[in-house]
């Protein structure tokens, strides 16, 4: 099962983020999880929402580049090795992660959000080896 | 010295006796020999007779950039292929090149004139010079080497790109002279500087061209590098470098007029300024056989002096250049229209319309910086994704304008719109 990540685009420019925020704000959304990968030239902010739709839509109403990606969001038991456990799983198979972020939600389990190149097969394993992976109406219902 | 004493210190009467009867000679010439001229002057009802003098010559059309694109490669030749024997080529306004053809005689004189501006720059047979301009289509490297050669000095043909060689084979050969862009020379102070050699060198003069640039830079170049450093101005259309040059007296460029005849005119009016007003430089090519051109306008902007030289010259001088009438910017040497980076980036299909270059002076190297808006629906949210689109459109720009760029993605709306005049060009050098 996969969930919708929300992705912007924000060329380095002062106050450029809080413009985001801003927007997020308005059209209350509410932000679970956070990750910002950062170049000399740019950088891309992606996020868990309770509503990714209505604040992709509501960014590029306000002229951001902003876009909707399918992520994985894997619940990681709180202990050592929870999360080596289910990356070791995909990573038997050759399916590499391009990008992974933790997202809390309270209580004892933690998720762990990851956009890897072969999602239908990242999907299948976790789903044979029975660990829980989040879906669009999970996050929404966490929100 | 003087490299032809008889034609650069020619009396007034004598030189304009001599462009009178060069005039002529080529209005028939081009008539005979060139469609488009014919059907230009017939349209103005103009024949060759009606030219009997330099008077005259206000009766002629002027030649554009444009009508060299339109008649592209060859459709303003007058020499028979067989004849010519050199092309170089130049940056058009959309893509497709400016094309020059040189009969061998055309080559003498460029030399010849090339060989006059060295002169004025003080270099003679003993000399030993590097030439640091590209070699190949661009006329910068080929124009001074047979200038220089001309000249019968020792000759290093260093073209551009390798500044370690080069300052390593200035201080092992003593070379004596430099040809090269004078953003390039300055950088060359400076990689002199930190390798220690400041006091090895034996540099005495340097003939800087191809960009326009100031007199401050002129006496930095002069102060960092104890040369005497010239101004040599031309461009390929009318030959190459060679076609004015400053003396000792940095009072102006002389210009070849035996060979290139100047006039200053209003750009909007396109009738002729007075003498020391600024207005667009027009020349036409007295004595050129390849691809001679009437009234060709420049778009270089300056005044004209008409008064003899304390050097002794009497020929005409112009002063340093005032900017252009369009918008053609020099950056690393190389011309470059804003219509060509929109013309590249039309065919890629993930930016819009909107761009804007930013040019900019670091190190005294000219910087490019394009800020394209890339389409929404062509966003990724991974990395490598932008980072491919940026590769892929600095290929494209490399391509189209000879130079690299550094392009910069920029989301949608996020570059100004103008409501009047598109505005595409940010230079932040200060060159005028």
């Amino acid at each position: 099962m996969t969930a919708k990540q929300l992705s912007v685009f924000i060329e380095n420019r002062q106050g450029r983020l809080g413009e985001v925020l801003h927007v997020l704000k308005e059209h209350n959304i509410n932000i679970l999880s956070t990750s910002l990968a950062d170049t000399t030239e740019y950088g891309l902010l992606r996020l868990i929402v309770n509503d990714p739709e209505a604040g992709r839509d509501a960014l590029i109403d306000a002229g951001f580049s902003s876009m909707l990606a399918d992520v994985l969001i894997i619940k990681v038991p709180h202990v050592a090795g929870g999360l080596q456990n289910v990356l070791e799983l995909i990573a038997e198979k050759n399916v590499s992660v391009e990008y992974m972020y933790g997202l809390t939600a309270g209580g004892n389990d933690a998720s762990i959000v990851i956009k890897t190149n072969e999602l239908p097969l990242a999907t299948e394993i976790l789903a044979k080896a029975g660990i829980t992976t989040l879906t669009y109406e999970d996050i929404a219902k966490m929100a | 010295m003087f490299w032809n004493e008889k034609m650069e210190c020619m009396p007034r009467e004598e030189m304009t006796k001599l462009q009178s009867e060069r005039l002529v000679k080529l209005v028939k010439y081009v008539y005979d020999n060139v469609e488009f001229y014919r059907n230009k002057m017939d349209a103005a009802g103009v024949r060759p007779e009606d030219i009997k003098n330099l008077g005259d010559i206000t009766k002629l059309p002027f030649t554009t950039k444009n009508d060299l694109r339109d008649t592209y490669p060859f459709g303003l030749f007058a020499a028979p292929h067989s004849d010519i024997v050199r092309i170089h080529a130049s940056s058009g306004t959309t893509g497709k090149a400016t094309v020059v053809g040189y009969t061998q005689n055309d080559i003498e004189v460029w030399s010849e004139c090339v060989a006059r501006c060295m002169t004025m720059a003080g270099v003679t047979k003993d000399d030993i010079i590097q030439v640091a301009y590209g070699y190949g289509l661009f006329t910068g490297g080929l124009g001074a080497h047979y200038g220089a050669e001309k000249l019968g000095a020792m000759v290093v043909p260093m073209s551009t790109g390798n500044s370690k060689k080069l300052t390593t084979m200035m201080v092992d050969f003593g070379a004596t002279a430099i040809a090269c862009t004078p953003s390039y020379l300055l950088h060359l102070s400076e990689v002199l500087r930190d390798e220690g050699l400041l006091d090895k060198i034996k540099l005495k003069a340097a003939i800087c061209g191809a960009e326009p640039w100031t007199e401050k830079m002129r006496h930095e170049i002069e102060e960092r590098l104890h040369v005497s450093a010239h101004d040599i101005y031309g461009l390929s259309e009318i030959m190459g470098p060679g076609v004015a040059c400053d003396c000792k007296e940095h009072a102006g460029l002389h210009i070849c007029e035996d060979h290139f005849y100047p006039e200053i005119i209003d750009p909007k009016t396109l009738e002729p300024v007075a003498d020391g007003e600024v207005g667009e430089l027009v020349f036409t090519t007295l004595t050129k056989e390849g691809i001679p051109l009437i009234r060709y306008r420049t778009k270089d902007l300056t005044s004209i002096i008409r008064e003899k030289c304390d050097c002794g010259r009497t020929s005409v001088r112009i002063t340093r250049f005032k900017g252009r009438s369009d918008d053609m910017l020099i950056i690393r040497g190389v011309n470059v229209f804003p219509s060509q980076v929109e013309a590249a980036l039309i065919n890629v299909e993930e930016v819009t319309p909107h761009y804007m270059m930013i040019v900019d002076r670091v190190n005294n190297l000219d910087t490019l910086e394009i800020q394209v808006e890339v389409d929404v629906k062509y966003y990724t949210d991974e990395i490598r994704g932008i980072e491919a689109l940026t590769k892929k459109i600095a290929g494209v720009i490399q391509s189209a304008l000879g130079i690299s760029a550094k392009i910069k993605l920029m989301g949608p709306g996020s570059l100004k719109r103008s409501e009047g005049k598109a505005v595409h060009v940010i230079d932040n050098r200060k060159l005028v």
